[in-house]
């Protein structure tokens, strides 16, 4: 770990401020993620910015009937938050199936979105990789690699987003509202992460300095047909194999709208819109979610022991739509699968 | 001699449970000391070549280094392997920290950073460059198996297979039925909570006193007094609290050695701590592949047992473990061929992990022994009771005890394994089917020579101490009852004292023979106080005891009294005072009668049921229940008895399910290096725990007929694992951990 200086912003001006101008500065909120990265020498920030004093941390109805997260509120708190519980249940349960309570307290909407892999290379720096080292190699794709990428994946990097919260919300259409040295700007969350392609060290779209001040939720009603389902090496407190946030409208026995987003397969939560449409129109069925699963699937690429992930997120989404279709939501409380 | 009333067989809290609940306990890296200094160690990212050079220039310029220590200006330190042979270390030549620019496996420790404190020390440390000279290293046991080997010379305490009886091979060619398979035990890594950690306090006359994590506090005292040349009364090793161990502290670990060179260099106290990830650089369950040939008649009975396995070791050393032995020792058969090869690997040597040996054979053997079941269509239990056998087949003895029946039946009786439909996919709920199966537990019973004292002092206070350690055992609270039960005393008038290498000797703790050998020479140093204390009250001016035998008494509630007439008394204190002692001490020895162990072999069993719950789709099981029987004679402590079979049985659970050290053998390194991705089972993966134990009266290995418990809890419960999500799914996989992905398809 090296030294750092560390500095509390008085306000959202100040932080963005002093991260623009500063290629080693750092913003910190719950410190997750970051602290443990500084420990492992993955990252090596001379200044740390500390932005959990600055105003960004009510849950508030947006115009439009949506709700806009700050991006200091914890995960908990939001998973927990009533309005969420009722409009939004799959985030609150895609939040309630990762980490453990103790993690979800600290850790923040910002920084959630903005986890880092969990490639066992990229955390070791007794090894290659090009995500910390551009250029140093990608051992996983020989290597070790069962919670690695089955889609999207490139040359340079299989890494995986590991987050569970970001799946729900791209499955809800979020929106990342973000402040820069330029301004403020809103990044749909399905253009926010990236694939990794030749630069593998590029998570996201966010630029030098701009900060996530809130994560909004559109009006749209859920709430009644959605699972979120969470595969993974034991019961709880593991990162998910693959995971599945599904959510349907359904009218006279027909899907009218469906959204379906993957975790655990790619460098970002996996929609396939067009597999989606498969769905309109037509009545759920398993036959059908298997040709969805198909067409999300279509071009996974498997490695060596990752392969199996193709076959597991296949039945998965077939799980997990039936799961929605019945409106039964997986339990984020009881393990056994649904 | 009667006892007073029983406090040995009652379910007791444990003694130090408050002072641990309560953060009072300390640990070896909680002790502090003035000008302290903190050591950061440096791994080595490759698996094998050399050092060509380490730049520290700029770590020693950070204001608050003391030191870098590397092999190339570390003191000197003794030049025979000898003296680098711990208690517990197998053939071979031990690693030496810092030794030479050499590099024997991934994450060996290459320097030293010393600072003020440990932020210093951390922030120098990132800042050592080191470049290496690669040389091809080899991890793959698949492809070091090639070249596996008999060790030359075996390991003490460990017994090598039995020569092999009949014909075997002839045997499985002419039996009617037959099963055959090779079966893989993933490589584990203890993965205590507590890291590993050493903090030594220098004396300024010289002396160490160094709190260490260890399951044996005078294994490390010899260890550093033989390595630095120092005279053992010099070096004071204390341990009272162990964050859990599982055998990875038997040994002592680098750190240590770190910790104490620095010390005596810098002539100042000095804290080393190793972190998660270094947790996966020191030893760990060797991966094993074994195979099996079990030929049988169509009454199940066994007509040819072929067991073997190879196991993967260090270059420098013959780590050796007992796993194939107990294929014979189980079941009874004419013709049985036994084999143990070691293949050597870059990584540093294996270590023994709870149940060493056993929980690997007996995983392999006890799925084999399903799988016969299924080949002749009879019942697990029946088919393993058509195979029972009364005597020691492996060395012709008569066992000293062996409930392992009633363990079948009692366990069967709770689990309700009458209901069970022998037929795999035959139980389903909803999406899920449900597989019951079992599996036959087995573990030595073990007494080590070991010393107690015991000291009564005239306010009615006792203390009993002992160096061998309580890694969260119970061993404080068993000590304890054995103490007050034999002096008739309150358990809070008994204090235990253990940890500490100035006490009276005793092995490392391990191999579950601390119960019975501890509390064996704790029990013989009481009675040896009662006899004096005796004789005192006898000698008393007109003693109401004058003419009793010490069979005529009982020492109850502080009190020697009259059997048959409990008016006639002599509390300790009057006979002290008579005796004109303010003390009465003695120390004892328990020591294995050679006599018997000629004669009998002293072995724990147990019967483990294990019902699963699998997502027919997903593959995803559930444990839902487990019954585990086990005989293992006297039960000194039902409560902390049973947390040790349990703690044992999730083990079992993690074996069975998910824990795995990933090597990626292109790096020669294990990857998975932290809690976040070796997973052990947590809360939500453990269901019910049934512990039933069997009652089994022993009287040859030792006077209170205790066997010890640390290891049988995990000793077939991977396989009982294994055998329920055969019935459950039909599906037979023979690679441990059984994780989803084998399941799918
Ligand atoms: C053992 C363990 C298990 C876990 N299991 C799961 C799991 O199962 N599922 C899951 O989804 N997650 C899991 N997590 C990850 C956890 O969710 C993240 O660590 C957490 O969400 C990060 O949030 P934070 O506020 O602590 O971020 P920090 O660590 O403070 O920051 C992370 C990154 O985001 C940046 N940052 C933070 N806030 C902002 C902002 N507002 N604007 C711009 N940049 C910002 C920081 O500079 C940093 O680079 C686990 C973590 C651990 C340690
Ligand atoms: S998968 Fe990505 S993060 Fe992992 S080693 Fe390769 S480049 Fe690094």
């Amino acid at each position: 770990m090296n030294r750092f200086s560390y500095m509390r912003a008085a306000s959202v001006e100040e932080a963005v401020r002093e991260v623009a101008g500063d290629p080693t500065a750092r913003f910190i909120a719950g410190g997750t993620n970051l602290i443990d990265l500084m420990k492992y020498d993955v990252e090596r920030p001379d200044r740390l910015i500390d932005i959990t004093h600055l105003p960004l941390k009510g849950i508030e109805e947006t115009e439009g009937g949506g709700l806009r997260i700050g991006a200091l509120v914890s995960n908990d708190e939001v998973a927990y938050d009533s309005r969420v519980q009722d409009r939004y249940p799959l985030l609150s349960s895609a939040i309630r199936a990762g980490a453990s309570p103790q993690l979800r307290n600290a850790a923040t909407t910002g920084g959630n979105l903005l986890q880092r892999t969990r490639c066992y290379y990229f955390y070791d720096t007794g090894t290659p990789c090009n995500k910390r080292e551009p250029g140093s190699g990608c051992p996983a794709a020989f290597g070790r690699n069962r919670i690695h990428a089955i889609l999207g994946t490139s040359e340079h990097c299989i890494a995986t987003h590991p987050s569970d919260m970001a799946v729900a919300m791209a499955a809800l259409e979020a929106l990342v509202h973000v402040a820069g040295p330029n301004g403020e700007r809103v990044i749909p969350i399905a253009e926010f992460h990236r694939l990794p392609g030749d630069r593998p060290e590029i998570d996201n779209t966010l630029e030098r300095g701009e900060i996530i001040t809130a994560v909004e939720l559109p009006a749209q009603d859920f709430s009644r047909n959605h699972t979120y389902l969470k595969v993974r090496d034991r019961l709880s407190y593991a990162f998910a194999l693959v995971s599945v946030a599904a959510a349907l409208r359904l009218d006279a026995g027909k899907v009218t709208d469906a959204r379906l987003a993957l975790g655990g397969v790619a460098h970002k939560p996996w929609r396939v819109p067009e597999a989606e449409a498969m769905l309109s129109g037509k009545a759920p069925s398993s036959d059908l979610f298997g040709k969805v699963a198909d067409r999300i699937l279509d071009g996974a690429k498997g490695y060596e022991d990752n392969a199996f992930k193709i076959d597991l997120a296949r039945r998965t989404i077939v799980r997990a739509l039936s799961q929605a279709a019945e409106g039964k939501p997986q339990s984020q409380t009881d393990k056994r699968i649904q | 001699m009667q006892l007073s009333k029983g406090l040995i067989g009652t379910p007791q809290n444990r003694v130090d449970g408050r002072a641990k609940v309560t953060g009072q306990a300390q640990y070896a890296a909680e002790f502090d000391t003035p000008d302290l200094a903190f050591g950061v160690v440096i791994s080595s990212s490759i698996a094998k070549g050399r050092i060509a050079s380490i730049e520290a220039e700029a770590a020693l310029a950070v204001p608050g280094v003391l030191d870098v220590i590397t092999h190339k200006n570390r003191p000197r330190t003794a030049w025979l392997d000898r003296s680098f042979r711990d208690e517990v270390a197998p053939p071979g030549s031990p690693f030496r920290p810092l030794y030479d620019e050499e590099i024997k496996y991934s994450g060996q420790p290459v320097a030293l950073v010393v600072a003020e404190d440990f932020e210093t020390a951390v922030y120098a440390a990132s800042l050592v460059d080191i470049a290496y000279e690669v040389e091809t290293h080899m991890t793959d046991l698949d492809i070091a198996r090639r070249e596996a080997y008999v060790p030359p010379k075996k390991r003490g305490g460990v017994k090598p297979p039995p020569s092999p009886t009949g014909d075997a091979e002839g045997a499985f060619a002419q039996a009617p039925v037959k099963v055959h398979g090779e079966y893989r035990i993933a490589v584990e890594h203890h993965n205590p909570m507590e890291m590993q950690a050493s903090t030594v306090v220098y004396g300024q006359d010289g002396t160490l006193t160094i709190h260490d994590k260890t399951q044996g506090a005078q294994n490390s005292q010899g260890y550093v007094a033989n390595v630095f040349g120092l005279s053992k009364d010099k070096v004071r090793v204390i341990s009272p609290f162990v964050g859990g161990a599982f055998g990875l502290c038997l040994r002592p670990q680098y750190q240590l050695f770190l910790a104490v060179l620095a010390a005596l260099e810098l002539r100042r106290s000095v804290r080393v701590v190793l972190t998660r990830d270094q947790m996966f650089t020191v030893g760990y369950r060797p991966m094993a592949i074994q195979t099996i040939s079990l030929g049988a008649n169509p009454d199940g009975k066994l007509q040819s047992i072929v067991h073997d396995a190879v196991q993967t070791t260090s270059m420098f050393e013959d780590y050796q473990e007992a796993i194939v032995n107990w294929s014979n020792l189980l079941y009874h058969c004419d013709n049985v061929k036994l084999t143990y090869q070691l293949a050597q690997v870059d990584t540093y040597t294996p270590c023994d992990m709870r149940a060493p040996g056993a929980a690997t054979g007996v995983t392999a053997l006890e799925t084999a022994m399903d799988e016969l079941a299924y080949a002749v269509g009879i019942d697990p239990i029946e088919l393993r009771l058509r195979n029972y056998t009364e005597t020691d087949e492996t060395e012709g003895k008569s066992y000293t005890s062996k409930e392992l029946r009633a363990c079948y039946q009692l366990g069967a009786e709770r689990f309700g394994w009458s209901k069970r439909n022998p037929e795999p996919r035959s139980m389903r709920e909803g999406r899920e089917l449900v597989g019951w199966g079992m599996a036959t537990g087995v573990w030595e019973a073990m007494l080590a020579k070991t010393a107690a004292r015991a000291m009564l002092t005239l306010d009615g206070r006792l203390e009993v101490s002992c160096a061998t350690a309580d890694i969260g055992t119970g061993t404080y609270t068993i000590l304890t009852q054995i103490a007050a039960e034999t002096m008739g005393l309150r358990m809070e008038d008994v204090t235990a004292k253990i940890g500490d290498s100035s006490l009276p000797r005793s092995p490392v703790e391990g191999g579950s023979w601390t119960a019975a050998s501890a509390g064996t020479a704790v029990q013989k140093a009481c009675q040896s106080v009662r006899e004096q204390l005796f004789k005192f009250a006898r000698q008393m001016d007109s003693s109401p005891l004058a003419n009793a035998s010490i069979e005529q008494v009982a020492f109850a509630e502080g009190e020697i009294r009259l059997l048959n007439d409990s008016t006639a008394r002599v509390t300790f204190a009057a006979a002290m005072q008579a005796g004109g002692v303010e003390r009465v001490e003695a120390e004892e020895k328990s020591s294995p009668s050679f006599l018997d162990a000629a004669r009998y072999s002293g072995y724990t069993h147990s019967a483990i049921f294990a019902e699963v719950k699998v997502d027919e789709e997903l593959g995803v099981v559930r444990v839902t229940r487990i019954v585990n029987a086990v005989a293992a004679g006297t039960i000194l402590n039902p409560k902390t008895a049973r947390s040790q079979v349990m703690g044992g049985v999730v083990f079992g659970i993690g074996m069975a399910l998910a824990e795995e050290s990933m090597l990626d053998h292109n790096l020669g390194r294990f990857m998975n290096h932290n809690f976040g991705e070796y997973h052990v089972p947590v809360n939500a993966d453990i269901y019910d725990i049934d512990v039933i134990f069997v009652s089994e009266h022993e009287d040859k290995l030792n006077p209170m007929g205790i066997k010890g418990l640390g290891e049988i809890g995990i000793v077939g419960t991977a396989a009982a694992i294994g055998n329920a999500i055969y019935h459950a799914t039909g599906k037979r996989v023979r690679e441990f951990p059984i994780t989803l992905d084998k399941l799918l398809e």
